[in-house]
């Protein structure tokens, strides 16, 4: 760690180039970050909320989405970009040194930079619907936002960083890694609330560290919804268990993995 | 504190051959059972040497076998070898990208390497943020790199385009602006490969001059890894030479450079068949028999009065191929002198075969060396057979090295040491002219 400390700036600059490196040559630039989430939120309200009719227990379907999507972004996008940093990197790793765990961090931070930005397109609409609807009660809860940010940012570091060590001698976990994004999206209370899952299975959705995430962050700022201090303690724990695990296996890997890769 | 910078002990790293990536899972289940019970890695073969031109007989290989020395602080170390023998692994190790199987490395100091120029430049960023970023891969802080921005912009000499982004940059400067960056690394300990194959001879000068100015000025450690004899006689203190991934010999640099290039002496002036070692590789032809001859007779020892001949043996495998056989005469630091081949313009003679298509079979080439031309030093030839695609051409770098005597045939006016890389017998006119 001490040795991340000493390449602070390299941390910084990775960033930068995330950001960069992204919208350049694009003619709306940085307008992406919020179209995405704009498209998903209203795919999801038209498939989700219009067609099959899912219960969003009484909130407003577009912003029950929107929540969502905004939480889960972040979550997934820097899972993904943290689990194939040894691949994508490789040329560079494999001609000069650096600590490598400034690569993934830096994708937390950068991911965290753009979910800053998106949380805020948030917050405006929540706005809107804060004054037009009746249905949205905020709670206290909300305060807890930081906290959920930080376990989601350590979750994906330490998920990220447990298949990027795999992924460079079996390539099989980058096979795995694409759709298992997608499928846990439907593992977590994104597009449904905990509340509309039959009770005896509600530990099986619970036993994926994201989702007490998820309904404690949409009862904080929507109201309706699960938040209960036991099933966001096992997140936490689970979250520093995945960390703790990730962190090791990263840093044995990170010795050898060029010659591997 | 002690002086010593760099100390290497018994350093091995293994590696496997073939395709990476079938099979693993068994081989690491197999491993770490034998583990378990107390065992020896069960691929990990002790006692096997690398020879990338002999089939051995695992799949795992070892690219560097009980490795030490150590490099003492201040000291520009040369790392010498052919290809394949250990150099770049040496250095992934010591600039901790990759871990040793085997061994320890004690360091006393800051490490940067130059394994490679412009490591991490992103197209899309400009040359100025590019400059921070390789700075801060390299282990600069923004603080030191902004101190030195202006020198690193002014060495590189690509000012006008610093705030463009490089992918619009020719290969030239972006190669420039990627060692300007390097060279203004202040680390105690320098660790640099060959990066000097860079740029223009312009450029090569510069950043020569400026490695020097940092080993003698600064007293910095450096280790230096090249194939220009030349660079390392002029930069190192002492080398090392590296041979099929084991320590060869270490010692001044002058001593190194002489064994390294008369290493090849040993064949005797002959080489034929898989002994010959190529750099690259031409699908239409390779060499059977390289030799030097004298009156007839193969020799690696060479009168300086008589005629060489550098015999070529080599077989067309493709009906109509245009080959020119060609060969360069290189000193003994590795300059070449001189690169003759046989195109119909550039010989003395004529002969019907010059520069003109080939059928399949087996050819031979002569070319002869007047006597009273060669200085009394050591040379070596590389011969190549050049295609019309030009970057297949079949490269035999040093294929044989001889060493011409001076017997005396023009030692009848002067006794003193005759300086040149060539001593021509050439003519000469004298006239009074009042």
């Amino acid at each position: 760690m001490a040795n991340v400390w000493r390449y602070r700036d390299l941390v910084v600059l990775f960033v930068r180039r995330d950001f960069v490196s992204n919208y350049k040559q694009t003619i709306l630039g940085p307008l992406w970050l919020f179209i995405q989430p704009l498209l998903t939120t209203i795919t999801f309200y038209i498939v989700f909320g219009r067609v099959a009719n899912l219960s969003t227990n009484g909130i407003p379907q577009f912003i029950f989405y929107l929540a969502g999507n905004t939480v889960w972004g972040y979550f997934s996008q820097s899972l993904t970009a943290v689990a194939t940093v040894f691949t994508t990197n490789a040329a560079m790793l494999s001609k000069v040194y650096f600590p490598r765990l400034a690569l993934p961090l830096s994708i937390v931070i950068s991911n965290l930079v753009r979910f800053s930005i998106q949380f805020g397109l948030f917050l405006l609409v929540w706005v809107f619907y804060l004054f037009t609807s009746s249905a949205i009660h905020p709670s206290w809860v909300a305060l807890l936002t930081p906290l959920l940010v930080m376990l989601m940012g350590m979750l994906s570091l330490g998920l990220g960083m447990i298949f990027t060590a795999l992924t460079t001698k079996y390539r099989d976990l980058a096979m795995l890694l694409t759709f298992g994004v997608q499928l846990a999206l439907y593992a977590t209370p994104v597009i449904y609330p905990l509340s509309t899952v039959p009770a005896k299975y509600h530990w099986l959705i619970l036993a994926n560290p994201m989702s007490a995430i998820v309904e404690t962050f949409r009862v904080g700022f929507l109201g309706p919804g699960t938040f209960n201090w036991l099933y966001l303690g096992y997140s936490t724990l689970a979250t520093l268990v995945v960390l703790l695990a990730g962190t090791v296996i990263f840093n044995k890997v990170e010795k050898s993995f060029t010659d591997t890769v | 504190m002690s002086d010593i910078a760099i100390k290497v002990e018994e350093l091995g790293k293994q590696y496997r051959l073939g395709e990476i990536g079938t099979g693993t899972l068994a081989h690491d289940l197999n491993r770490w059972f034998a583990k378990l019970r107390g065992k020896e890695d069960p691929f990990a073969k002790v006692g096997e040497v690398n020879d990338r031109t002999s089939k051995g007989s695992s799949d795992y290989v070892w690219s560097l076998r009980d490795v030490s020395f150590e490099v003492k602080k201040g000291e520009v170390l040369g790392i010498v070898g052919r290809n394949g023998a250990g150099k770049s692994t040496l250095l992934k190790i010591l600039s901790k990208v990759t871990s040793p199987t085997t061994g320890r490395i004690k360091v006393d100091g800051r490490i940067a390497s130059l394994l490679e120029v412009g490591t991490g430049f992103h197209p899309e960023l400009t040359g100025r943020e590019n400059i921070f970023l390789n700075g801060a891969i390299l282990g600069m802080t923004k603080t030191e790199i902004r101190s030195k921005f202006d020198e690193i912009v002014d060495f590189s000499g690509v000012e006008r385009y610093i705030d463009t982004p490089v992918k619009r940059y020719s290969s030239g400067m972006y190669v420039r602006l990627a060692f300007a960056v390097s060279a203004f690394l202040e680390p105690e300990i320098l660790i640099v490969d060959e990066v000097l194959a860079v740029g223009d001879a312009e450029f090569q000068k510069k950043c020569l001059g400026r490695m020097q100015d940092v080993s003698r000025n600064d007293g910095r450690t450096i280790l230096f890894v090249s194939h220009n004899m030349a660079a390392i006689s002029n930069l190192c203190t002492s080398c090392v030479f590296m041979r099929n991934g084991m320590l060869h010999n270490a010692g001044p640099t002058e001593q190194i450079i002489e064994e390294y290039i008369s290493f090849g002496r040993q064949n005797a002036g002959e080489i034929a068949g898989s002994d010959i070692v190529y750099a690259n590789k031409c699908p239409q032809a390779y060499f059977s028999n390289i030799s030097i001859l004298v009156g007839g007779e193969i020799t690696s020892s060479i009168d300086i009065k008589k005629d060489v001949q550098v015999r070529l043996e080599y077989v067309v495998t493709v009906d109509d191929s245009l080959i020119y056989p060609s060969i360069h005469l290189l000193d003994n630091v590795g300059t070449v002198i001189f690169a003759t081949f046989n195109g119909p313009s550039a010989t003395v003679n004529v002969d019907e075969n010059f520069g003109k298509p080939l059928k399949k079979g087996k050819y031979v080439s002569v070319l002869t060396i007047p006597g009273n031309f060669l200085n009394e030093k050591a040379y070596s030839i590389s011969a190549f057979l050049v295609p019309l695609d030009v970057t297949q051409t079949s490269v035999v770098e040093n294929a044989l090295s001889f060493v011409v005597t001076d017997t005396g045939e023009m030692r009848k006016e002067f006794g003193g040491d005759w300086i040149g890389l060539l001593r021509p017998k050439m003519s000469w006119m004298t006239a009074k002219l009042n």
